[in-house]
């Protein structure tokens, strides 16, 4: 038997729910309110648009991000463009359209009422950017431009050349900026939080670490928010920024929040090929990239050995030799199909042996049409920054030689359970952006990160924190001096005393690549039961020899980064086999999780809704237990369920 | 190939510091400068050495984090690229590269390659922003038009990553083009101009306050940015400076 668990959606029709949840939510009054203290975990779009509307509304928040500066957040390197159904183009947006997208696009595993919250609050986003002063992309006429996206057929993305993210992101850390020269933000900057106290079952704050001095520090507070990105670099390789982890809401789970979906993770379909052993991230080339790009791999497979040996380039494969496998197999959507399903489709040429590198694991994107139907300017002014990037890490010229591309682990859709609030499971912990299990099903679509991060900061936590904190008005200062907070800090010192004296042989970044290929091998673009089993064995065996063997060196009291990514990939081990434990359990293809015992005659996914459709929700288990599942059922009113086809 | 490398290592700020060398081998023209910092680190981790501490996080060109001294250029020898997108085929087999961490008194050293640039957020905090609430109860983002001229200078200028080689490669360590290049967004824009004039003369001061230097036109910053942040911001801050004090003089 397993439990089933609610969502606290608010009665009424779909489109009516987030209005009558704000007009008839509690409110805390202006002169309460900073005797609040909200502590909000990372500086991303989601942490920094909680922290600065939090502090504007009058509470006092502390903000801690690892990075010596907030703005460096990993929201940061977001390239392509952020959602919003403005209709600008008069193609048909609508609302209504958005929701419908997201949730097909996510294959119909996400939850209804927070899917259409978003859609309805990605207009005020737009409009709150702008008067931020974010200097998104004009049409001559001077109004804003969009560009389309995978897996929909309007356009309705804007963006900032290939840097949407790091606009957005400094709007957002302006916006943080003003309240932290208001003194309403403090801000911990170099700060890591090492756990989370709870205290009468409630989150009452952390305890972090100064990454410059090793001083372990305890912050109480009436609610915690976590922001704090997502656990793509699980993978080792990754698009994610090197300092990316799971540790906040790891720890989270250790204290008895629900990890949702855990095995939903998004493969992107346009990364820069690994070149060697040496490799330490991946680089993402941007979505918007298919606008224009055609992907393609010879048709004959002599062609393709000949390339990969740079026998011959890919100018001397004339056009019927050519197989432009999305576009044959998906006419209607093309280049443009979801991530998930044109990842799968790379895979499945280069498995066949038609990969156009030495390691066999690349396909080509070609922009060779484009540029001669609108020539080299216009091209170079959509896709300008991206070709330099490609061409400074590759040394090839994309204007003249198609680029090579391949699938790489980008985005994690997995996360904090969290209810309609973005509460978790654990009252007053509430998590957002990348790092709730969020909106996204069990596939995101491109540039709809961005949109969820902002409109959880800015427009939803204002409203739902509020509302928690309406009951602790009489509570008062929080103390730091309780058991709970001494012992937490206990365990915490106790953990880094264990990393400095273990000296074994083997450094953290030996075991992290370990890991890394053990759950992209078996928990990557496509899994099967056998895999998934052993790769629960390997990770047991890798974790053991971890706290055996791992080599940290240096001291605690000064700037020690092995010592930080030592408890990063302790923890990254847990979360890899939570993952294998989630994927075994879901006997069914959706998204970015592909079973190859759940396919279609033609290779496609092959979803069950009758027996999952819901998400899964994992409660940690004693060290050597296998966690426990919990169920939200998904139920979906507004939306009939169909077999998701791009053809 | 093979490089022999000369870095400088210091334990922290109240520490000396001093260059120390070090030899990597078998170094593939297709590694990036800092997978071959990491494979220094390895091998000084094997050896049960303290591995050479340097900022790092994106990896792509785009979070400013890293910030080395490469052969006496501010992120090495090519231009427009931050040190994270330096590759290893812009050396030569042999060759010795000297790596020193950025060097201003504004930006103290931290540990080895790491300094401290919190300078740059206490710029921002003193006005580089719009004080507009975050509510979403502003007008419709098409409300004004902006010509598309003025939103690509906004955003050219807006790409500024806050990496400090402007700082550090300058003589006088002048944080001109990183605050130029913030009023500058701004001020291209329509919703930014209603505070440009305090925003310039609180930012101007602050960064005079945290003892950042005098700008003496070298031009420098804008040669080794790796944004291509142009000297035109400088010149159009200065502008407005003026324009900004012979407004509060009368
Ligand atoms: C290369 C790339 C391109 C992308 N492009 C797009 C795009 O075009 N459109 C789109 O919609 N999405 C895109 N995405 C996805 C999107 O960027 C992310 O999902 C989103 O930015 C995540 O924001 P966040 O605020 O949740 O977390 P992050 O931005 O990852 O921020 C996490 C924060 O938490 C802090 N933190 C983490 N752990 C701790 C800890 N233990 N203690 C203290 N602080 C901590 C960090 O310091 C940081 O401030 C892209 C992602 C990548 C990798
Ligand atoms: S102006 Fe250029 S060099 Fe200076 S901080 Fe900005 S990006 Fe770096
Ligand atoms: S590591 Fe982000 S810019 Fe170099």
């Amino acid at each position: 038997m397993v439990d089933v668990i609610k969502s606290n959606i608010p009665e009424g029709e779909l489109s009516k729910k987030w209005t009558n949840y704000k007009s008839s939510a509690n409110l805390v009054n202006p002169s309460n309110r900073r005797n609040l203290d909200i502590i909000v975990v990372g500086s991303g779009l989601a942490g920094a648009s909680a922290a600065a509307s939090l502090g504007e509304m009058g509470y006092n928040v502390k903000c801690f991000c690892f990075q010596d500066s907030p703005r460096r957040a990993h929201s940061i390197a977001a390239q392509g463009g952020i959602n919003a159904a403005k209709n600008y183009q008069n193609d048909g947006d609508s609302v209504g359209r958005l929701f419908y997208d997201t949730i097909k696009g996510g294959d119909y595993r996400s939850r209804e009422a927070n899917v259409y919250r978003l859609a309805e609050v990605s207009v005020n986003i737009i409009d709150q950017c702008v008067a931020q002063g974010v200097p998104f992309a004009r049409e001559y006429g001077g109004l804003l431009d969009n560009r389309s996206f995978g897996g929909v057929q309007v356009q309705r993305t804007f963006y900032a050349k290939g840097q949407t993210g790091q606009q957005l992101l400094l709007g957002a850390y302006q916006a943080l900026s003003r309240q932290i020269s208001k003194g309403s933000v403090k801000m911990y900057n170099r700060h890591e939080m090492m756990d989370i106290v709870i205290l009468d079952g409630k989150a009452r704050g952390i305890v972090a670490r100064n990454l410059l001095t090793g001083e372990i520090s305890r912050h109480s507070s009436h609610a915690v928010i976590l922001a704090s990105g997502g656990y793509g670099n699980v993978f080792y390789l990754s698009t994610n920024a090197m300092g990316s982890n799971c540790s906040a809401t790891w720890k989270a789970h250790k204290r008895g929040a629900l990890f949702g979906n855990p095995c939903f993770v998004q493969i992107h379909p346009t990364c820069i090929p690994v070149s060697g052993e040496y490799q330490s991230k991946l680089t993402l080339m941007s979505e918007s990239l298919r606008n224009d790009g055609r992907i393609w791999v010879p048709k004959k497979l002599e062609d393709a050995k000949r390339i990969s040996l740079g026998e011959i380039s890919p100018s001397d494969i004339i056009e019927e030799n050519r197989d432009y496998y999305l576009e044959r197999r998906y006419p209607s959507f093309g280049n443009l199909t979801p991530r998930d399903v044109a990842s799968r489709a790379a895979k499945e040429r280069c498995d066949a042996g038609f990969g156009v590198n030495l390691s066999g694991q690349a396909v080509f994107l070609d922009f060779k049409d484009s540029i001669k139907r609108y020539g080299k300017e216009v091209i170079e002014s959509r896709y300008g920054n991206l070709f330099q990037m490609y061409e400074k890490i590759t040394a090839d010229n994309p204007y003249k030689i198609p680029m090579k591309i391949y699938p790489a682990i980008h985005y994690t859709m997995g996360g904090l359970w969290v209810d309609y609030d973005l509460q978790t499971n654990i009252s007053g912990l509430f998590a957002a952006g990348e790092a709730n299990f969020s909106d996204h099903g069990a596939n995101r679509l491109g540039a709809s990160a961005l949109m969820q991060g902002l409109a959880d900061g800015y427009f939803v936590l204002p409203y739902t924190v509020s509302n928690y904190l309406a009951n602790d008005i009489q509570t008062g200062k929080i103390s730091v001096e309780s058991k709970e907070f001494s012992e937490t800090e206990i365990k915490v010192k106790d953990r880094i005393n264990y990393f400095l004296k273990n000296n074994g042989s083997k450094s953290v970044d030996y075991f992290h690549r370990k890991l890394g290929k053990i759950i992209w091998e078996n928990c990557g673009m496509s899994r099967n039961k056998e895999d998934l089993n052993s790769a629960i064995e390997q990770l047991k065996t890798i974790k053991d020899d971890f706290w055996r063997n791992v080599k940290v060196t240096g001291r605690n009291n000064h700037l020690n980064q092995e010592l930080e990514k030592a408890g990063r990939v302790a923890d990254f081990i847990e979360l890899g086999s939570l993952m294998c434990h989630d994927a075994l359990n879901r006997n069914e293809s959706c998204g970015g999780h592909f079973r190859e015992e759940y396919q279609t005659e033609d290779g496609e996914a092959l979803r069950n809704d009758e027996t999952f459709s819901y998400v899964s929700a994992w409660k940690y288990n004693d060290e050597n237990l296998s966690p426990k599942l919990f169920k939200e059922n998904l139920i979906f009113k507004n939306i009939e369920l169909k077999q998701r086809s791009y053809k | 190939m093979n490089l022999k490398l000369k870095v400088w290592r210091q334990e922290s700020s109240k520490h000396k510091g001093k260059i120390v060398e070090y030899k990597v081998h078998d170094i593939s023209p297709d590694m990036s400068f800092l997978e071959m910092m990491d494979q220094l680190n390895q091998s000084l981790i094997e050896k049960g050495q303290d591995p050479v501490a340097f900022d790092h996080d994106c990896r792509e060109g785009i979070c400013g984090s890293c910030s080395m001294y490469i052969n006496g250029q501010p992120h090495g020898p090519e231009n427009m690229i931050t040190t994270c997108q330096l590759h290893m085929r812009s050396f030569n087999d042999g060759e010795t590269v000297y790596i020193e961490p950025w060097r201003a008194s504004t930006f103290p050293i931290i540990k080895d390659l790491v300094v401290d640039r919190s300078a740059f957020d206490k710029i921002i905090q003193a006005g580089g922003y719009i004080s507009v609430n975050t509510s979403g109860n502003s007008q419709d983002a098409n409300a004004i038009p902006i010509p598309k001229e003025n939103a690509d200078s906004a955003f050219d200028a807006a790409t500024c990553i806050g990496c400090g080689a402007c700082v550090a490669t300058c003589k006088n360590s002048s944080a001109m083009l990183f605050t130029a290049a913030k009023i500058s967004h701004l001020s291209n824009l329509p919703q930014g101009q209603v505070e440009s004039s305090s925003r310039v003369i609180s930012m101007v001061n602050k960064m005079d306050e945290l003892g950042f230097g005098n700008c003496t036109n070298t031009g420098d910053c804008a040669v080794q940015c790796p944004k291509g942040i142009s000297l035109d911001n400088i010149a159009k801050m200065n502008r407005e400076y003026l324009k900004a004090s012979l407004k509060s003089e009368k």
